[in-house]
């Protein structure tokens, strides 16, 4: 059997851009702000091309779930080395259950060996995905991955993960899914010939009904606003305004 | 505001006149490069006893300008004089015993016409980050530094203009207009120290002239005081004025020597919201020239940068950044940096696709990347931003800034190479879309030595006069160059500026 990688990515907003929330409240500004790929997803797609560099893994499909500026985000996989892409037309606020939803039919359709995904997307922080699909598969998952070490032969890989008391090692038998932190790898430069070449490659757009899954969130924004103004400090003259200063605040 | 010197008696080819005020734009370089160069001795000119020196009753009379004599507007301290006193590659060193650090332009105005009755000499002083010794005293001349003067005075958002205080830092300036959505049109590696007056005073280049033009182009108006502390209120937020000569034209450029920029207005063009870099390897100069011409027609009006570098600025980037990697599976001789920048993310990508498809069919590059992620942006400029800096940790580096025809642009450098040879590592960069070459001579592990020097200069010069370009695309004349001037302008131009420079500071401060 073909040892197929699948790599889901998501189109975020740039980690340099300025954020400004919207008018309404309900989420942030993203018309004419930079894009780019969730900088956690670029790391597993870079996992995931080693691993076919390494001759272990056979294909890498790339999948994106958005609106149609997703495409441009497959694309940057297929530069650095992802084989295909699959487009999921869906709007823009996909919560993480309902992503994990159609990842779950994507993967019964292409039945690969290994979900790689990033840990958590930059904008939402929510770091369920990866989780959220490793239930709803009942696959074995390793997450905050550090290290990844594939043995074909004995069908197991070997993840380290980076957790607060220090690094723990997981070995799970395949097929399963790991969510990559930072320190995984350093992603490539995608190179010119194969950015050229990834815009002749197909990716086929598929829709939710077509794969059967309900999307309708099961979250509703109340509200989003922007974090408390700092407000600027005073200067005291002495150790006793100090004190008072602190008794004022209740800090002490 | 200028010290004259006499640099050699009877010497009637050179400019007498040294001009110290100089903050000079630096190309591409980090704020805390150290240089190993030993201090360039003074010795070969003398301190005009002319001058006065200056007394304690100087002192009070400044303390009364001032309003005080603290550290926020006055330094006699040693200590603290040192940072004014000497250059940031630390080549050139003063011996100033005090900084004035005046809030307003009646301040400043009172400061210069003691100066000019008493006959003190004075350096006016910004960011401290020019690159050519011009914005730090040659003896004992008055520090005038413009440091407190950074307030931010006004900004119309229909026309994009925004008035302030010469003294404002670049980078503070960048973000303030940022906020609003535009940006200053000028960029370069010592934003987060330089000031904007500096920058006139000395017509910056960086990074962004090949969209957006010189300071000539940007600033609107510009406030200064004279020598005789007259102020001229040159300062118009007009796009258009015809009424007379312009003078503020005389001041950008001018490198402090005609006068002490005090506020300016500049036309701030809206920030660019899509940005994309290419990274493109070649293999000859030649292929670099044909990349150009597409680009320019190409990319037309979204091109905002294009640089290039060769093969050894990229090892020395690679020795002394810890972040930096190699780019390509394979070493080129050279590399171009091309930046787009506009407000339609696919309009911008379908031209840049377009042209990178092109100049590959047309085998013009060896390799090529393409960043359309900030952190992927950000990697490849430092690529070419700190190649500065890396050459000055690896030792002592000599120095050139020239603007040369395209045609012959590479040639000086592979020329010192042959004629140096392993003496020392000669690389090029730098603003090749504005013919502005950046030679650098690299004596690795080795310090400054006037012995090497000389197998540099005047040949360099030399030959650049002879290509008729400059001997100082952007870095300015300071005090490092002014036995050069003669190589880029003729004795008449020579002799006008210094009818102009008479007559508008004939005490020569």
């Amino acid at each position: 059997m073909s040892f197929k990688i699948l790599v889901p990515v998501k189109r975020v907003i740039d980690y340099a851009a300025k954020i400004r929330v919207r008018p309404d409240k309900l989420g942030v500004e993203t018309n004419n702000v930079k894009m780019s790929i969730n900088p956690f997803d670029e790391i597993a797609v870079e996992e995931a091309v080693r691993l076919k560099e390494n001759t272990i893994a056979d294909s890498v499909v790339a999948v994106s779930i958005g609106p149609k500026e997703s495409l441009e985000t497959i694309r940057g996989s297929l530069a650095m080395g992802a084989d295909a892409g699959i487009h999921v037309s869906a709007s823009a606020d996909m919560q993480p259950l309902g992503i994990a939803k159609i990842l779950k039919k994507l993967v019964e359709q292409e039945k690969p060996k290994l979900v790689i995904l990033g840990k958590q997307a930059i904008d939402d922080d929510s770091n369920q995905t990866a989780q959220m699909l490793a239930g709803l598969l009942n696959w074995p998952q390793a997450t905050f991955a550090s290290k990844v070490v594939v043995d074909k032969a004995s069908d197991k890989v070997t993840v380290t993960r980076e957790i607060d008391g220090g690094l723990e090692t997981l070995e799970m038998k395949l097929p399963a899914i790991i969510s990559c932190d930072l320190r995984l790898n350093e992603p490539r430069y995608a190179k010119l010939q194969n950015i050229m070449k990834a815009k002749k490659i197909v990716v086929p757009t598929k829709t939710p009904e077509e794969l059967g899954v309900d999307v309708s969130s099961k979250l509703k924004i109340v509200s989003v606003e922007e974090p408390a103004k700092r407000v600027g400090g005073s200067k005291v003259q002495s150790v006793d305004e100090v004190v008072a200063n602190l008794k004022k605040h209740a800090i002490i | 505001m200028m010290i004259s010197r006499i640099l050699q008696k009877n010497s009637i080819n050179r400019l007498t006149i040294n001009t110290i005020n100089s903050i000079k734009q630096s190309s591409s370089s980090s704020y805390h490069t150290t240089s190993k160069d030993e201090v360039v001795s003074m010795s070969n000119i003398k301190r005009n006893d002319e001058f006065s020196t200056l007394t304690n009753q100087d002192i009070k009379h400044f303390k009364d300008i001032l309003g005080g004599d603290d550290s926020s507007r006055m330094i006699t301290d040693k200590d603290e004089l040192e940072g004014f006193n000497q250059d940031w590659m630390k080549k050139y060193k003063g011996n100033s015993s005090l900084v004035l650090k005046p809030k307003t332009t009646d301040q400043v105005s009172k400061i210069l016409s003691y100066c000019n009755q008493k006959k003190l000499a004075i350096v006016p002083q910004g960011g401290n980050t020019g690159l050519v010794g011009g914005s730090v005293p040659l003896f004992d001349e008055i520090i005038l530094s413009l440091t407190n003067m950074n307030q931010i005075e006004s900004f119309d958002d229909v026309t994009g203009v925004v008035t302030c205080q010469s003294g404002c830092v670049l980078e503070t300036l960048e973000s303030y207009l940022n906020a609003k959505g535009f940006t200053v049109p000028l960029d370069l590696g010592a934003k987060g120290s330089c000031h904007i007056g500096g920058n006139a005073a000395t017509n910056a280049g960086g990074i962004r002239l090949l969209r957006y033009g010189s300071m000539h182009s940007n600033v609107l108006g510009i406030e200064a005081v004279l020598a005789d502390g007259t102020i001229m209120d040159c300062n118009s937020t007009l796009r258009k004025d015809n009424t007379g000569y312009d003078l503020k034209h005389l001041f950008i450029g001018s490198e402090g020597t005609l006068g002490v920029i005090t506020k300016i207005s500049i036309i701030t063009p809206p920030k660019p919201t899509s940005v994309n870099v290419a990274l493109l390897a070649c293999n000859d100069f030649n292929q670099i020239k044909q990349i150009l011409i597409k680009a320019k027609k190409q990319l037309g009006d979204i091109l905002s940068a294009f640089e290039f570098m060769d093969r050894p600025c990229i090892d020395y980037v690679l020795d002394h950044q810890s972040t930096a990697k190699e780019p390509f599976d394979k070493k080129s001789p050279f590399y171009v940096l091309i930046e787009t920048s506009g407000f339609h993310e696919q309009h911008d990508a379908e031209k840049l696709n377009a042209f990178l498809e092109n100049i590959m069919s047309e085998d013009l590059v060896l390799d090529g990347s393409l960043a359309t992620d900030t952190k992927n942006i950000s990697q490849f400029w430092k690529l070419r931003e700190t190649i500065t800096e890396s050459l000055g940790k690896a030792g002592a580096v000599y120095k050139y800034d020239l603007s040369l025809p395209i045609d012959t642009f590479y040639s000086i450098v592979e020329v010192m190479r042959e004629k140096l040879k392993d003496k020392a590592v000669v690389t090029g960069f730098g603003h090749v879309g504005d013919g502005n070459l950046h030679l650098n001579i690299s004596t690795p592990k080795q310090k400054y030595s006037k012995e090497f020097l000389s197998n540099i200069e005047p040949f360099v010069y030399e030959y650049t006069s002879q290509q008729k370009g400059s001997i100082s695309a952007e870095h300015g004349i300071g005090y490092m160059k002014t036995g050069q001037l003669h190589f880029s302008k003729s004795p008449a131009s020579i002799q006008l500026m210094k009818l102009i420079k008479n007559s508008m500071d004939p005490n020569v401060l």
